[in-house]
């Protein structure tokens, strides 16, 4: 579709090691249109961070191997950029929020250089309107007393200030696509919600596209349109927020909505952890990675790693309880059950977008 | 800021005296007397020659006399030396120390630095190899064995410098090599790793996420950020190096602070001992005090205003 400003096509991303090469990012597909959010969840080591950080190049360049994939920006492949092509984009079409405030800025730089580095770098800018412009992005991200704060270092900041800091550095050339790589996970939870919220408001009015990475589902569903479901470096499930949260078709997408606490549940109830440990990249076989842990197994899935199927016009799943050849009986009915919302959602969609029929 | 400095030199105050006195008493331990010819001096010889130096009195009262004197800022006369005053002695020899301890330094410290940012940037290359293995040798190898090494091909095979002697610009060169060495292998294996570890930082990432281009990152955040902790290791280094080593001063004939020391403890010559141990000790806590207050300028985490942590 034309209206894509990210594309990532089958994304293979490897590290050389000492023990051969292991494969962190194994295919990944998703696609970003402008001003939306696209959640990408999943637990601890499964690629989430090393896929974004091969869209901005920033992995290491001696030890990391990108052998397949392509990553379309506004439809050229940032992988076949030169250095100096790829950091013209860096920072100005496409910016980085890291995890951790605490360690992401420069302890002995003061906060306002920080911001005026990369508006010197992309826009042609004088110091003075560098400096006025830095002041506007510290007011827009709510830090009060901007004219002083701007000579402040990172260390006279609290946690939840620095995170808006860096809010402010990534947004100040006004990018079309923010990446944001666990960007309240170091935060406390009132903090959380702050930041959340200013990047949501922040993202309407500069119509930013968000590539949003988290292991959170709370803030997943604070803030996504759609989301994609990483397990092992792959995109085992992906659709809209309302589909992955009310008709899962992925075991791993139902697991980890399972293992979600819920509050109105009685406090005796406990939660429903997914069974067994994440496979080790190092040794995954041809098989589906989350054969060892799902409760579905059927014996195709040890040998054979599904392909996507669609299960509407915006859910595609990896699985094979999906696959035609599957007998019903076998297909759990909580899955099934969300293959009807989905085909009623799909149709309401289908719907809507023909005008909407007057009830 | 005033008070930070205050306090800073009424520890300096106690440091010294602390070690005066230790070192006063430790050398009231040592056996012997100052006089070279002691065995042939009679008993009323020597009775007098102590009463002459106050070496009649009990140790307590030496020990009062001399603070009394050092407070005055008079640091006595040389037992083995008629007639010199231990300040003139220092102030003799302290010249040719330290020019070849700043030659050394300075050119020591530069050399590290390339060498060890290099091998940094080019992290487990053969570049990389090459320099850390020069460090090692650097460090491992005494001094003296480069310092003969030196004289030996660049003095005697290729006759380009002298040998030894110090005689004139020329002779200060192979002793300031020599000197380097320990500090281009103490700098170099420093900044390496400070790099290494700034390098993987996530402000790095930041910076490179901002569309720096590398030496940009690498100027302005990486090479500051690493330099801060290289001052702290600096500070002493260059005391050690500036008030002369006894080898190095041994082996190319200079006629430095190093020499005089060892020669002094040699021949118990009390007062030259405790005036250079004192001088040793003085500008090693000035250097420590510089190097915190470079490392407050440096470092705007650490604040020397509030005084109470430093």
């Amino acid at each position: 579709m034309d209206n894509h400003i990210l594309e990532v096509n089958n994304l293979h991303v490897s590290f050389k090691t000492r023990n051969g090469e292991v494969p962190a990012v194994r295919g990944v597909n998703f696609s970003l249109k402008k001003g939306e959010t696209l959640a990408i969840v999943g637990e601890s080591g499964f690629g989430k961070s090393v896929t974004a950080k091969s869209i901005m190049q920033l992995l290491p360049k001696q030890n990391t191997i990108i052998p397949e994939g392509e990553i379309l920006y506004e439809g050229k492949d940032l992988l076949k950029f030169s250095k100096k092509e790829i950091q013209n984009v860096r920072g100005s079409d496409i910016s980085m929020v890291f995890q951790d405030p605490m360690t992401s800025l420069n302890p002995t730089m003061k906060i306002g250089k920080q911001i005026m580095e990369g508006l010197s770098r992309h826009m042609s800018l004088t110091k003075k309107q560098a400096r006025e412009r830095a002041k506007e992005m510290l007011e827009l991200v709510g830090i009060p007393n901007t004219e002083a704060r701007l000579d402040a270092y990172p260390h006279q900041f609290s946690g939840g200030m620095r995170q808006r800091v860096v809010i402010a550095i990534a947004l100040a050339c006004n990018p079309k696509v923010l990446i944001a790589d666990e960007p309240t996970t170091a935060l406390d939870v009132t903090i959380q919600a702050q930041i959340l919220r200013l990047m949501r408001g922040l993202q309407e009015k500069m119509d930013t596209a968000i590539v949003l990475i988290t292991h959170d589902l709370g803030v997943v569903a604070n803030m996504a349109d759609r989301v994609a479901v990483m397990y092992a470096g792959e995109v085992v499930e992906q659709g809209t927020l309302d589909e992955i949260f009310y008709s899962p078709q992925h075991p791993y997408t139902l697991g980890l909505l399972r293992s979600m606490p819920n509050l109105d549940a009685p406090r005796t109830e406990p939660l429903i952890p997914i069974p067994g440990s994440p496979p080790d990249p190092a040794s995954l076989g041809t098989g589906c990675p989350f054969a060892a842990r799902c409760p579905y197994t059927m014996k195709v899935c040890h040998d054979h790693n599904p392909d996507y199927t669609a299960v509407s016009g915006t859910q595609a799943v990896r699985c094979w309880l999906q696959d035609e050849r599957t007998p019903e009986e076998h297909v759990p009915e909580v899955i099934r059950k969300g293959r009807q919302t989905s085909e009623i959602a799909a149709d309401q969609a289908a719907i809507d977008a023909a005008g909407g029929v007057p009830v | 800021m005033k008070r930070y400095l205050i306090q800073r030199f009424a520890y300096a105050v106690i440091t010294l005296f602390i070690i005066v006195t230790a070192t006063f008493l430790l050398m009231q331990l040592l056996p012997g007397t100052p006089y070279s010819n002691a065995e042939k001096l009679t008993e009323s010889q020597r009775a007098i020659l102590d009463a002459k130096y106050g070496l009649d009195k009990p140790v307590a009262i030496q020990y009062i006399t001399y603070i009394g004197n050092l407070i005055q800022g008079d640091l006595g006369y040389s037992f083995q030396y008629q007639g010199r005053t231990v300040m003139s002695m220092i102030g003799d020899r302290i010249g040719p120390s330290a020019l070849i301890g700043l030659q050394g330094l300075v050119f020591g410290t530069i050399i590290g630095l390339v060498l060890g940012i290099i091998s940094a940037l080019r992290h487990n290359t053969a570049v990389d190899y090459v320099s850390v293995t020069i460090a090692v040798l650097g460090m491992s190898i005494p001094s003296f064995v480069f310092a003969a090494l030196l004289q030996y091909f660049i003095g005697v095979k290729l006759g380009w410098l002298p040998v030894a002697l110090w005689e004139n610009y020329q002779s200060t060169i192979l002793p300031s090599l020599a000197l380097s060495v320990t500090v281009i292998a103490t700098v170099a294996r420093f900044i390496r790793s400070e790099m290494l570890e700034v390098l993987g930082q996530d402000y790095v990432t930041t910076a490179r996420a901002k569309g720096l281009n590398e030496s940009g990152v690498i100027w302005k955040h990486v090479i500051r950020n690493a330099l801060i902790p290289v001052v702290t290791m600096l500070g002493p280094l260059a005391v050690s190096i500036m008030t002369g080593t006894l080898v190095i001063e041994k082996i190319f004939g200079v006629p430095g602070l190093g020499e005089q020391f060892t020669l002094s403890i040699l021949v118990l010559d009390y007062s030259v001992i405790m005036g250079i141990t004192l001088l040793y000790s003085a500008l090693f806590i000035f250097v420590v005090f510089v190097v915190d207050v470079l490392y407050g300028l440096l470092d705007p985490r650490i604040d020397l205003k509030g005084g109470s942590k430093a």
